[in-house]
């Protein structure tokens, strides 16, 4: 198990998404006008690409690419002190939209992690909390 | 080409000690800004214009003048991180050209290394908000943040550990020529206060990978500052002026497929060179914000002393050392890596800066005419902001 931090709401920008992270869903935007960058993440009330409003959420296959990554080896943060190494990485959704996240589930990160990698999403509980928390674990390649 | 020449720092200051326990950062602040307008030649009565971080316990702008006991006619309290002094000098400038100040102030003060801040490697508190709910839950330290960009960068260009070492093996080569930054080391209890090989920086602790413990600023104490004039005060004053010819600011940010190795000073650099009318290969002291070799590669490429992808060549071979004949000097102080970096460095960049014009360096690189400073504010693998001074010799 794990106890990372959790959101902190009232937030009203980023509530649908940990809504969707409850139902194993990752949630991303998408403007409605004809835009050139319809993809909108993270979370916001207007389309950065456009200015519209008119906003709809969609929910990610879950599937994308490791952009980069680093192994944190240095944490005095409650959650991580006693996580061992672990890492910290950017990935590229196939929808087009990058999110921070955390590669799980390899033995050694350093060693087994590398850009480029393809990645799943999954929900990872959480000790205390109600939202569990979106990371992804390398899809075993044939 | 002829630049316009209308304002100048003419008074500079940096507070000696890095680590200073019971001064407090309006102490740092006061008494450096007294020792500046001492090294000026100016008087207390002379500020007309305070430009601030909102560092310091009293808060900033509104509290700092009320402190100091002035009535400024131009109060800026541009707080973008590493980088707020490049964007204050370039605001000063264009403030003293458009007649609105004659005498600014910028200054600076922290106690993080006795307040045992974690600047690096702790958490990042304030209230919950559209970004930080989305990565809070990762533990992405700022190390680790700063790691991901020279994680990519080494992937996509082959740049490789010992390239990025050169960087350290430069600032500590100026580092050991600074009493100051010396003490500095000695005081904040560096392991091997000496020069240093790239196989000592490979050998140093991975505290995020890819960065290596010698890749990575100190925390320190500390503080300074200085003091911008219109021309015709500087004309008056005790040392030659060293003007600013140019400024360029800019922020960036992660974006959707977004590339992670491009910095801000893409833009705020050209705009800065443009106005100033000169080209990075006419520069002599590039004074760019070490708080880890990556920084600095990233932006000597952004700011155009080599192509994209292509710093790791350009460093090679020690160009970077104030005597190595070629140039640019880079970070002659010792820089964030080795002499002073209490959480944001930007106004040791000009102080520096305008030392090397006066020919007041400890690593005096003869007859050092074009400087750029340039400054990084906040996470270069997230939200950033670029500040470009280009600063000339009288």
């Amino acid at each position: 198990m794990a106890n990372r931090p959790q959101p902190r709401f009232p937030e009203p920008h980023t509530e649908p998404f940990w809504e969707g992270a409850q139902k194993g869903e990752l949630r991303y935007q998408r403007c409605n006008e004809d835009c050139d960058d319809p993809v909108v993440f993270y979370p916001r009330h207007h389309c950065p690409a456009c200015g519209s409003d008119d906003l709809d959420w969609q929910v990610s296959k879950g599937e994308g690419t490791v952009y980069t990554f680093s192994v944190v080896r240095q944490n005095r943060m409650p959650g991580f002190i006693d996580l061992g190494a672990y890492s910290v990485a950017y990935v590229d959704l196939d929808e087009g939209f990058r999110m921070m996240s955390s590669v799980v589930g390899v033995e050694n990160p350093t060693e087994d992690i590398h850009i480029g990698q393809r990645v799943r999403v999954e929900f990872e509980e959480q000790d205390e909390g109600e939202y569990p928390i979106p990371v992804f674990r390398p899809i075993e390649e044939d | 080409m002829a630049q316009e020449r209308q304002a100048a720092i003419v008074g500079i200051h940096e507070y000696p000690l890095r680590v200073a326990p019971g001064v407090s950062a309006m102490n740092i602040k006061v008494d450096s800004i007294r020792a500046a307008l001492d090294d000026a030649g100016l008087k207390w009565s002379d500020i007309d214009a305070i430009y601030d971080a909102q560092d310091g316990e009293a808060g900033g702008g509104l509290q700092l003048a009320a402190y100091l006991g002035v009535r400024p006619t131009v109060l800026d309290t541009t707080q973008v991180g590493g980088s707020s002094y490049e964007f204050q000098a370039a605001h000063a400038m264009r403030d003293i050209a458009a007649g609105k100040c004659n005498v600014a102030v910028l200054s600076y003060g922290s106690t993080s290394a006795s307040n045992r801040v974690a600047i690096g490697t702790g958490g990042r508190g304030g209230p919950a908000t559209w970004a930080t709910n989305m990565e809070s839950p990762y533990g992405a330290t700022l190390i680790a943040n700063y790691a991901m960009v020279k994680q990519r960068h080494m992937f996509e260009y082959g740049t490789t550990d010992e390239q990025f070492a050169g960087i350290s093996v430069a600032t500590r080569h100026h580092a050991m020529r600074n009493p100051e930054a010396v003490k500095a080391m000695t005081d904040l209890q560096f392991v091997g206060v000496n020069e240093i090989t790239p196989q000592d920086v490979l050998d140093s602790r991975v505290v995020a990978d890819p960065l290596h413990l010698l890749e990575c600023c100190m925390i320190s104490d500390g503080g300074g500052a200085l003091i911008i004039a219109s021309a015709e005060v500087a004309r008056g004053c005790k040392k030659p002026p060293v003007w600013l010819i140019g400024g360029g600011e800019a922020t960036k940010y992660r974006e959707n497929g977004g590339d992670i190795t491009t910095s801000a000073g893409a833009q705020s650099g050209p705009i800065a060179f443009g106005e100033a009318g000169v080209t990075p290969d006419e520069i002599d002291i590039a004074m760019i914000y070490d708080s880890f070799t990556i920084t600095v590669a990233v932006c000597l490429e952004d700011l155009g002393f080599c192509p994209k992808g292509e710093v790791g060549a350009y460093v090679e071979g020690g160009r970077l050392a104030f005597d190595s004949g070629e140039g640019p000097a880079l970070n002659t102080d010792g820089g964030g890596l080795s002499s002073n970096h209490p959480g944001m460095r930007g106004i040791f960049l000009l102080l520096e800066g305008a030392r090397q014009l006066r020919g007041e360096s400890n690593s005096q690189v003869p007859d050092a005419s074009l400087a750029v400073a340039h400054g990084n504010g906040g996470l270069l693998g997230g939200t950033h902001t670029g500040g470009t001074v280009i600063l000339a010799k009288d």
